[in-house]
C-alpha cells in the first residue's frame, strides 16, 4: 500500500454551465494531472480565479468534473470518486478525505468542545480519548476555555475559524484537503497550524492545500502545483 | 455481504398517474440503512405524490417497491396485503406529516399520543407504557409534566416534536417526511431541524423527506433529488447538488434562495 | 310462521309489525352475525313507529324472533315497569298478542337496555340489547371505512388509548358502561351500555346474545357458550363495580347492581337491586332489607319505586 499515492489525477477537467445566463460556458481547468504521494503536502499555486478552488472542491466531490479521473487510495485500492454513487463518496469522505474550509457551518445548540468531540469519536476508541484530543486541539489553536461550553455560532470570525481548523484535524483523514484554512489567521495561529500539518505528514497523511499567504504556503509546501498550467481555453 | 450493504428500500420505474394527469413517472433509486434523501421541488412537482406512493398510502400506477425486513426478507410492499403495509406503518416506518392534525390525535393526551404505537403492538401495561412516553417526551424536548395535555393546547412546533415522539416510539427504520418545518416560524424550525438532526445521527435512522426548503435539505440530507413536472431532474450528493447544479432548473432553484450559512 | 296463521291477523298488521320479507332480511343477519361472533352485521334497518334511541333496533331484532309461542320480557335499565319497557311490551302485546312475563327464567326472549339480570340466563334463551352506538372504535376514529379496517385487520391498539386516557385522568379505568370487550379473540365488541358489572354474565353464557342499533343499522351477536373477555391492562385488571358493606334496602340482596335512590333533601338515599324482578322474588321468599315495610331494622316504609 505504500507505493499507492493517496491521490491521483489525470486527464481531469472542470467548467460550469450557467443556464440563467443563456447557457453561457465558463471553463476553469483542464487535463489537470498531479499526485499527492503520503507523507507530503502539496500546495496548489496561481492566481484568484485559476481553479484552484474548484480543483479541491472536485476531490472531495463537492464538485462534479466534467471528464477525466479522482482516484483516492480509500481501503487499499485507488478509487475513482468522479464515477462513485453518492453513498460510496460519503463513505470515502468518511473514512479517506478529509476538508478543512475558513469557515465553520455552525449546528445550532452544540457546544464548540462536543462539535469537535463528535467527530473525534469516529477516530478515537473511546469518547473520553475524543474528548482529551479535542480540548487538546482547542487549548493549542488558542480557543478560551470558557467558551468551550457554548455553542461557536455566537464566537467571533476568528474563533470559529480556529474551532473549524480543530474540528478538521481531530480527524485522521490519510488525506486532508485545505481550503485556506489560515486565511486572515494570526501568526501564533497559523503557526499551530504549520505543526499540525507536519505532525499529519509525520503519520504518512497526505494534505493538498491552498495557502494565499506566500510565508506559510512555502513553509508547508513540499511542492507546489501550478494550476495556471491547467488553464481551460474557452 | 452484511445487511448494511443491501438496499433498504428499492424503488423501480415507480409512477403514479391521477387518470390522465400525471403524478410522477418513472422515478428509480435505492436507500440505504441510514442515510437521509431530501425530495426538494416546487408544489406540483409530484415530491408528494412520490412520497405518498413510497410511503404504501398511494398505490402507483406502474413500479414496484421492495423493503428489506428486519429478518433480512425482502418484501414487495404493494405485492404485500394492506394488513402488512399498515403494520409497516405503524411499526417499522414513520410518517411525520407538514400539519400536525393529520399525525396526531388531537383530542387525546400527549402520553396517549406517544404510547399508541406501542399498544398497537400489543404492549398492555400502562405503566410501562407512560414510562416509555415519558421518556420520549423528554427526548423531543416537552416537559413531561404535559404528559396529560392534549395536543391543541402545544405550540406548533411541540405538536411537531411530539408527532416525532409518536413515530420513534416503536423504533422504527425508515422516517417519511412530508415539509416537517413547513409553517412554523423560522427560530422555531431551527430548533426542531436540529433536533431532527441529532435523532436521526443517534438511532442510525433512514429518512426521505419532501421539502421546498433548500436550507432544510442541506441541514438535513445526505443525498438530493430534484423534481420537476413529475420526474426526477438531477439527483446527487445533497452538498455537490446545491453548490454545483447542472439542470437549468435546479440552478434556477438554488438561486433564487438566499444563501444562509457556509 | 304459516299463511293461515298470517291470514288470521288484523288486516293492515303483520304478525310483529315487521312484513314477513324484512324479517328474512333481519334472520339473514343476524345467522351471519352469530356465524361471525362480534362482526357488526349491516342491515337495511326500518323505520319504526317510535323515534330512534326507543330501541328501534332491538325491537326488530325481537319482532324478526319472535313467534306466537315465545314468552317475552322487557327491562329497561334493569326495571319492567319503566317508561320504555312499557311501551315495548305494549308494542308485542299488541301486534304479536305474545305472553309477557317479568321473571327472568320463564321468558325465552328478554328484551333489555342496559341490563342483563341478576338470574342466571339458561339454554334457550335469547337476551336482546337495544344498542344505541355500536362501534366501540368511534370513540376515536370518526372514519367508518377506517373503523371498518380496523375491525378486518384487528388493529385494536386504539381501544387500550381510550382505556389508558382514563387512567391518566382519573387514575383507574373510569369507563363503566359501554365496557369493551373481546369476543372470541378476534372482534372488539361494545357490549351496548350495560354497566361492566354485567360483562362477566357476557362470557360463556348459556344463551344467546343478539345486539340490534336501529339508526346506526347494525347487528351483531355472541353465540352461548363464547368467550367474551374485558379489555385491560396488566397493571390495571378489568374489575367490576363493588358495593362493600352493602345491601339492598328492599331485599337485604349483596353483591348484585345496585340503585342509589335519594330519600330527602338532607342527604338520606338507600340503594336497592337495578333488577327489580330478582328484588320482587327476593322479597316474596321472605328476604328483606333494612328499609322494608315488613322487616329489616324497622326504619320508615321507604316510597313505592
Amino acid at each position: 500500500m505504500g507505493g499507492l499515492p493517496l491521490l491521483r489525477i489525470s486527464g481531469m477537467s472542470k467548467g460550469f454551465t450557467m443556464h440563467l445566463q443563456g447557457a453561457l460556458r465558463l471553463p476553469v481547468v483542464s487535463h489537470v494531472a498531479f499526485e499527492v504521494a503520503a507523507g507530503e503536502c502539496v500546495v496548489l499555486g496561481g492566481p484568484s480565479g485559476a481553479g484552484k478552488s474548484s480543483i479541491l472542491k472536485s476531490v472531495y466531490g463537492n464538485y462534479l468534473s466534467d471528464c477525466g479521473e479522482i482516484l483516492i487510495r480509500h481501503d487499499g485500492e485507488m478509487v475513482d470518486i468522479a464515477r462513485l454513487a453518492p453513498r460510496g463518496m460519503l463513505e470515502v469522505r468518511r473514512r479517506s478525505v478529509g476538508y478543512v474550509s475558513q469557515f465553520l457551518s455552525v449546528i445550532p445548540r452544540v457546544t464548540a468542545i462536543d462539535l469537535v468531540t463528535q467527530e473525534g469519536v469516529k477516530w478515537f476508541q473511546d469518547r473520553e480519548q475524543a474528548e482529551a484530543r479535542a480540548a487538546e486541539l482547542l487549548t493549542r489553536l488558542n480557543v478560551p476555555e470558557r467558551l468551550w461550553n457554548l455553542p461557536p455560532a455566537t464566537f467571533s470570525g476568528g474563533e470559529q475559524q480556529r474551532v473549524n481548523i480543530a474540528l478538521g484535524f481531530i480527524g485522521r483523514h490519510p488525506l486532508l484537503l485545505l481550503d485556506e484554512p489560515t486565511a486572515s489567521l494570526d501568526a501564533k495561529n497559523a503557526g499551530v497550524v504549520r505543526d499540525l500539518i507536519a505532525e499529519r505528514k509525520a503519520l504518512g497523511h497526505g494534505l493538498l492545500g491552498i495557502f494565499h499567504d506566500p510565508a506559510m504556503r512555502d513553509a508547508v509546501a513540499d511542492r507546489i502545483v501550478d494550476v495556471t498550467s491547467f488553464a481551460a481555453v474557452a | 455481504m452484511t445487511m448494511r450493504d443491501l438496499p433498504l428500500l428499492e424503488i423501480e420505474g415507480l409512477t403514479h398517474f391521477y387518470g390522465a394527469q400525471l403524478g410522477c413517472r418513472n422515478v428509480s433509486f435505492d436507500i440505504y440503512s441510514g442515510e437521509v434523501l431530501a425530495i426538494v421541488g416546487e408544489s406540483g412537482s409530484g415530491k408528494s405524490t412520490l412520497l405518498n406512493c413510497l410511503s404504501a398510502q398511494l398505490r402507483p400506477t406502474g413500479g414496484t417497491i421492495h423493503y428489506r425486513m428486519r429478518d433480512g426478507s425482502r418484501l414487495d410492499v404493494y405485492g404485500a396485503g394492506e394488513a402488512e403495509q399498515r403494520r409497516l406503518l405503524r411499526t417499522d416506518w414513520g410518517f411525520v406529516h407538514q400539519h400536525p392534525h393529520r399525525g396526531l390525535r388531537m383530542g387525546v393526551s400527549a402520553g396517549a399520543n406517544v404510547g399508541e404505537r406501542l399498544m398497537v403492538v400489543g404492549e398492555r401495561h400502562y405503566g410501562n407504557i407512560r414510562a416509555k412516553a415519558l421518556e420520549w417526551l423528554g427526548k423531543v424536548e416537552i416537559d413531561g409534566a404535559r404528559i396529560d395535555d392534549v395536543p391543541n393546547t402545544f405550540s406548533g412546533g411541540m405538536q411537531q416534536r411530539l408527532q416525532i415522539a409518536r413515530n420513534l416510539v416503536t423504533e422504527p427504520r425508515l422516517i417519511f417526511m412530508d415539509e416537517p418545518t413547513g409553517g412554523l416560524d423560522v427560530s422555531v424550525q431551527a430548533r426542531l431541524l436540529d433536533l431532527i438532526r441529532t435523532l436521526v445521527a443517534d438511532l442510525g435512522l433512514s429518512v426521505i423527506i419532501v421539502t421546498h426548503d433548500l436550507a432544510v435539505a442541506r441541514l438535513l440530507s445526505d443525498r438530493i433529488m430534484v423534481m420537476k413536472g413529475g420526474e426526477v431532474i438531477e439527483t446527487g450528493l445533497t452538498d455537490q447538488v446545491l453548490d454545483d447544479p447542472h439542470m437549468p432548473y435546479t440552478q434556477l432553484l438554488v438561486s433564487s434562495i438566499l444563501q444562509v450559512g457556509a | 310462521m304459516s299463511l293461515s296463521e298470517i291470514s288470521e291477523q288484523p288486516a293492515g298488521y303483520n304478525f310483529a309489525y315487521l312484513d314477513e320479507q324484512t324479517k328474512r332480511m333481519i334472520r339473514r343477519a343476524i345467522l351471519k352475525a352469530i356465524a361471525i361472533p362480534g362482526y357488526q352485521v349491516p342491515f337495511a334497518s326500518r323505520e319504526m313507529p317510535m323515534p330512534y334511541g326507543w330501541g328501534t333496533g332491538g325491537i326488530q331484532v325481537t319482532a324478526s324472533i319472535i313467534g306466537p309461542d315465545d314468552v317475552l320480557k322487557v327491562i329497561d335499565q334493569g326495571a319492567d315497569d319503566t317508561t320504555n319497557a312499557v311501551s315495548i311490551r305494549n308494542f308485542f302485546a299488541r301486534t304479536a298478542g305474545v305472553a309477557m312475563t317479568s321473571r327472568a327464567e320463564e321468558a325465552t326472549i328478554i328484551q333489555t337496555r342496559h341490563r342483563i339480570p341478576e338470574t342466571p340466563l339458561h339454554t334457550g334463551q335469547i337476551l336482546v340489547y337495544q344498542v344505541p352506538i355500536p362501534e366501540p372504535l368511534r370513540f376515536l376514529e370518526p372514519r367508518e371505512t377506517e373503523t371498518r379496517k380496523m375491525h378486518a385487520l384487528s388493529e385494536y391498539g386504539l381501544m387500550h388509548v381510550k382505556l389508558y386516557e382514563d387512567i391518566a385522568r382519573h387514575g383507574h379505568i373510569a369507563t363503566t358502561y359501554a365496557y369493551p370487550v373481546m369476543v372470541e379473540d378476534r372482534y372488539v365488541m361494545d357490549p351496548s351500555p350495560t354497566p361492566k358489572f354485567d360483562n362477566p354474565k357476557m362470557h360463556m353464557s348459556p344463551a344467546l346474545q343478539l345486539f340490534g342499533a336501529g339508526r346506526e343499522k347494525r347487528i351483531y351477536a355472541v353465540p352461548p357458550h363464547t368467550k367474551v373477555v374485558s379489555l385491560d391492562f396488566e397493571d390495571h385488571p378489568f374489575s367490576v363495580q363493588e358495593w362493600p358493606d352493602t345491601q339492598c334496602a328492599m331485599c337485604g340482596a349483596e353483591g348484585v347492581y345496585f340503585d342509589e335512590v335519594l330519600l330527602d333533601d338532607r342527604g338520606g338515599r338507600m340503594f336497592v337491586c337495578s333488577d327489580t324482578d330478582y328484588c320482587e322474588r327476593r322479597q316474596a321468599e321472605g328476604h328483606f332489607g333494612h328499609l322494608h315495610a315488613s322487616g329489616g331494622a324497622g326504619a320508615a316504609a321507604p316510597e313505592n319505586r
